[in-house]
């Protein structure tokens, strides 16, 4: 890539939504969004609060390009979908499904290699190291052997965002990916998606563009991601240190409300 | 009709694609629906054998029919028993299982998993599966006809009916023609695409929960039965026509 392609690259938003509705898997004429108007530019640090079955995994599903807007202008990269749609769009972006999703016939080192064979994007004794440097990174190293269903919840998490992060994708989804961990696990994915959001050594050192939809944003108190709220139907980008006790909106304070229930 | 239809373009298409990842996986295929059978095959043909071929060839010696044995093992071993039999069987084993896993597999999520990978699931799961099955059976179907052959002569002799083993060969022989022997593998392959397609199309075509994974494996597996038995129509009609 040339030096003015590479500046053009990095001015291109990540995702840039217009007037777009979002439909649910279960039926597919429903809106379970509507009217979302978002831009993520590349390298920033998203956190999406929603309460249980707002739309989280239906919106994500959609902004990775595996649904189609029902309505309005979706760019993702820069391309338009799902008009501009090619495979080489989805090896840029990386999501991680809430639970992981890992593919119970293969062991946890092969669910990471999958995709890294399936792409042959490097040979075979470098996708060996690169599996190797990716369960070095997520801690998966002493469960390379095991099948997934036998490792634990928490773990077939990492496996999820092990096996995204293989590709090394510009844009990382993450749905709910802190739901039921051990405090343990709540503090190694803290500060790992602290060190994917100001670049990691193994990834290149580009900042990634994450974005992270959960049911509770208490753990991002203090720290500097751009935060949005999303239910009834609404999407809200509040933007980055938003103070949310003088924010009028209705929605936000439904949603801060739920979560303080749901601390005490 | 459109699953098969999708299913064959991508074979067509990708068949270059991830050749390191599909090719193990149609060796798995091959094996589960091929090679791990062989003991069960090796069973029911002992078992066909001794039911059907021993008992024809004892009964046409006593009436005296010896010079029709030849044409009567051909028309219900090769032509009718031996390919639906062995189509039937590797339905109750791998066509089950296949089923039942990607039922699973679909109920999981993992479709979408793969999707989100860039890896096209027909691509990988279904393709290996079909083209492992369509082999699978038809290698199957020709060890299945040797050995109920062989084991009908074996309950012959053993039963003390005189027909020499060059004699009962050489009637076999005659009986078949080149026309068989196409058929037969267009036969035993197109058994095996099918069971294929409706065991996976029934498992991930649609969205569907773990409850459902039983019901959606009885439909793929009474789906395959009669499509595998309309095929069998359609083959004697080719047979009453050429």
């Amino acid at each position: 890539m040339t030096m003015s392609a590479a500046v053009a690259h990095q001015n291109v938003p990540a995702i840039e939504m217009v007037g777009v509705s979002v439909t649910g898997r279960d039926d597919l004429h429903a809106a379970v969004l509507e009217d979302v108007n978002w831009r993520v530019a590349p390298g920033e640090y998203w956190v999406i609060g929603g309460m249980h079955n707002s739309g989280k995994s239906d919106f994500l599903a959609m902004t990775a390009a595996l649904a189609p807007p029902q309505k309005g202008t979706y760019r993702l990269l820069g391309q338009q979908m799902p008009a501009d749609f090619t495979d080489q769009i989805r090896l840029r972006v990386g999501l991680v499904f809430d639970g992981g999703k890992p593919l119970h016939q293969l062991t946890v080192a092969e669910n990471v290699l999958l995709p890294l064979r399936y792409h042959h994007t490097l040979g075979e004794s470098a996708n060996a190291e690169r599996v190797r440097e990716m369960l070095e990174l997520t801690g998966l190293s002493p469960l390379a052997a095991r099948m997934p269903g036998t490792i634990g919840r928490s773990w077939e998490k990492r496996l999820g965002l092990a096996r995204a992060l293989v590709l090394q994708p510009e844009l990382l989804l993450l749905d709910d990916p802190l739901s039921g961990l051990d405090s343990r696990h709540l503090s190694w994915w803290m500060g790992f998606l602290d060190k994917l959001s100001t670049g990691h050594p193994l990834l290149n050192n580009r900042p990634m563009t994450l974005v992270i939809a959960v049911h509770n944003v208490l753990p991002w108190r203090g720290r500097s991601p751009s935060l949005a709220v999303m239910g009834n139907k609404r999407f809200l980008p509040l933007g980055r240190k938003p103070d949310l006790s003088t924010v009028s909106e209705p929605l936000v304070h439904e949603f801060l409300q739920a979560e303080e229930v749901e601390v005490s | 009709m459109a699953f098969t239809l999708i299913t064959l373009a991508v074979f067509l298409t990708k068949r270059k694609v991830a050749t390191e990842v599909t090719f193990p996986s149609i060796r798995i295929e091959l094996a589960g629906a091929g090679l791990r059978l062989l003991p069960m095959f090796l069973f029911m043909s002992a078992a066909l054998g001794l039911a059907v071929v021993g008992q024809a060839v004892s009964w046409m010696g006593r009436l005296g029919a010896n010079s029709y044995l030849g044409t009567i093992l051909v028309v219900v071993v090769v032509r009718e028993l031996g390919p639906l039999l062995t189509a039937l069987l590797v339905l109750s084993r791998a066509g089950a299982r296949n089923a039942i896993d990607l039922a699973t597999t679909r109920a999981l999520g993992e479709v979408e998993a793969l999707e989100a990978l860039g890896i096209d699931p027909i691509h990988y799961i279904v393709v290996p599966r079909v083209i492992g099955m369509s082999l699978g059976v038809f290698g199957l179907t020709i060890y299945f006809i040797l050995g109920v052959l062989g084991f009908g002569y074996l309950f012959a002799f053993l039963n003390g009916i005189p027909l020499r083993p060059s004699e009962y060969a050489n009637q076999i022989a005659d009986a078949l023609s080149s026309l068989d022997f196409v058929i037969l593998t267009i036969k035993s392959l197109a058994y095996g695409a099918v069971i294929g397609v409706i065991t996976c199309y029934q498992g991930l075509a649609q969205p569907l929960r773990l409850v459902e994974v039983s019901r959606a494996s009885v439909r793929a597996l009474f789906q395959s039965v009669m499509a595998c038995v309309l095929l069998d129509m359609l083959f004697i009609l080719v047979y009453l026509f050429v």
